[in-house]
């Protein structure tokens, strides 16, 4: 039978699969993507709405190798060469546009922070330069670079259309054989004595030997129901576009100070964010909430102006909301669940997992189909949080 | 054939939307993200009445389907430059 490529509310499901993932983002169907390549598992994909409804769908499309943590280097710059062979591997265009990431620093300690970076960016082979602000006017002419002590630049970095590499990711399973099923819910999770139970909200049930559970900031509800307790929390982050423009700059450009992130799509509109807050990880989880606010377009549209002058008359023509999935100690939150070995948890991403998903989904395909572990997903055990949390230096580089 | 806008400012014909129903996108929502529908200038003010209308016609669409994508602020393009000021002189 073929089947939809982007999977459909109709795809008929089996009585009982190998993996069951639950989420249609770009972690859920990038794992299932590599899952039906590297075995001979038999793989469904269940989303709530349809694919990119959450963080997927709403994030910036930023891709960069500029972090704090090295962890964090090393996973993308395998992220990012990822990257440049996906369009041909996915068959998709995925608007990977390599435009560099532009840091600015306005204070000595966010200066110092870019050199900490710059210098280990380096001994890890990360192309991070330096720059002094009439430097970085020389990259992006449209800055006003009153005020800036110091930028940082690696023309490595990129920006992406984050919608295709979902529709990729699913044509790619699908042809391969992974059922996926849109506009479903799974309303609960119920333990059997060697499988789980998927009960669906049409009715219907689904056996499955394991689950992943790729929902993001939405997972709650059914960690609970497997009293699975775990300590990442949405926060409501906004983002607009703006009316499209020429060419005016090429890499995404990132005011510290402000947590402004401002990139030109190749549509040629300003896609913009700015941090609004945190929030309280000592409080149980709040309903993810997607509303926009004026106070959002009143301080992005002072913290882009100021960077970018000429745009002060440039329309905005569309803001909307997505959740940061805040984890405690800024590392993502995926691997084994603590009680339920088979249930794999892919969360915690922090507002950064859309640039990690095509290196993180190659890791957790790994293990979940040939049991090959890795330091990354020991660091980022769920089971971390149990007792005293292990002291490590956090990321600093969350931006937004 | 005469190919038929739905969506001016985006530039997406009707054959774009069949084509887009095809293959399996069954929401208003799915078909915006697909084909760009409704995110230039208007922001879906002139294509939306349109769209369902060619989805009843098409019989392409469950009545739940036909609900259309969420309305996202601001109502009309609004410069970046007036918004930075609403705090300070909300007349602006």
């Amino acid at each position: 039978m073929t089947r939809l490529p982007y999977g459909s509310p109709t795809t008929p499901l089996p009585d009982e699969v190998d993996v069951a993932v639950v989420g249609g983002g770009i972690m859920g169907l990038a794992t299932a993507y590599h899952l039906a390549r590297t075995s001979y598992l038999r793989i469904t994909v269940v989303e709530g709405a349809y694919l990119a409804a959450g963080a997927s769908g709403r994030n910036g499309g930023g891709v960069r190798m500029q972090w704090s943590d090295p962890n964090n280097v090393r996973l993308m710059m395998e992220s990012l060469r990822i990257c440049r062979g996906l369009t041909q591997e996915l068959g998709i265009n995925l608007w990977f546009r390599r435009g560099g990431y532009l840091f600015l620093a306005r204070t000595p300690a966010q200066a110092d922070q870019l050199e900490r970076n710059a210098a280990m960016h380096r001994e890890l082979g990360a192309d991070t330069r330096l720059l002094s602000p009439t430097a970085a006017r020389a990259i992006v002419p449209e800055l006003d670079v009153t005020g800036v002590v110091l930028a940082s630049y690696n023309p490595h970095d990129a920006v992406v259309f984050p919608w295709p590499f979902l529709w990729g990711y699913a044509a790619r399973a699908t042809a391969m054989g992974v059922a996926i099923r849109t506009h479903t819910k799974v309303t609960r999770i119920e333990p059997e004595t060697a499988t789980y139970r998927l009960h669906l909200s049409d009715g219907t049930a689904l056996r499955t030997d394991t689950v992943i559970l790729a929902m993001g900031a939405y997972g709650h509800d059914l960690n609970r129901g497997l009293g699975i307790d775990l300590p990442n929390r949405p926060h409501r982050h906004e983002i607009l576009s703006t009316a499209p423009l020429k060419p005016l700059f090429d890499p995404l450009v990132v005011d510290l100070s402000t947590g402004l992130y401002a990139s030109q799509s190749l549509r040629g509109e300003v896609v913009a964010g700015v941090t609004l807050g945190a929030p309280d990880l000592d409080a149980p989880p709040e309903p993810i909430d997607t509303t926009s606010s004026l106070g959002f377009l009143e301080r992005i549209g002072a913290a882009l102006v100021r960077v970018f002058p000429r745009l002060g008359p440039v329309s905005v023509l569309r803001q909307w909301a997505g959740p940061y999935d805040f984890s405690p100690d800024g590392d993502p939150i995926v691997g084994p669940s603590p009680g339920h070995p088979k249930v794999i948890q892919m969360c915690g991403f922090t507002g950064h997992g859309f640039m990690m998903a095509p290196a993180v989904s190659r890791l957790v395909a790994r293990f979940v189909a040939h049991g090959i572990g890795d330091p990354l997903l020991d660091r980022w055990s769920p089971g971390r949080f149990a007792g005293k949390p292990p002291a490590r230096p956090r990321e600093v580089m969350i931006i937004g | 054939m005469i190919p038929c806008f739905l969506c001016r400012c985006e530039d997406v014909l009707a054959a774009e939307v069949d084509h887009a129903i095809d293959l399996g996108w069954t929401t208003v929502e799915e078909i915006k993200r697909y084909t760009g529908l409704g995110t230039g200038p208007c922001q879906g003010k002139e294509c939306l009445p349109l769209l369902a209308a060619h989805l009843a016609a098409r019989d392409a669409a469950a009545a739940c389907a036909l609900a259309p994508f969420t309305q996202r602020p601001p109502a009309e393009p609004a410069p970046l430059a007036a918004l930075a000021g609403t705090s300070e002189d909300p007349t602006r």
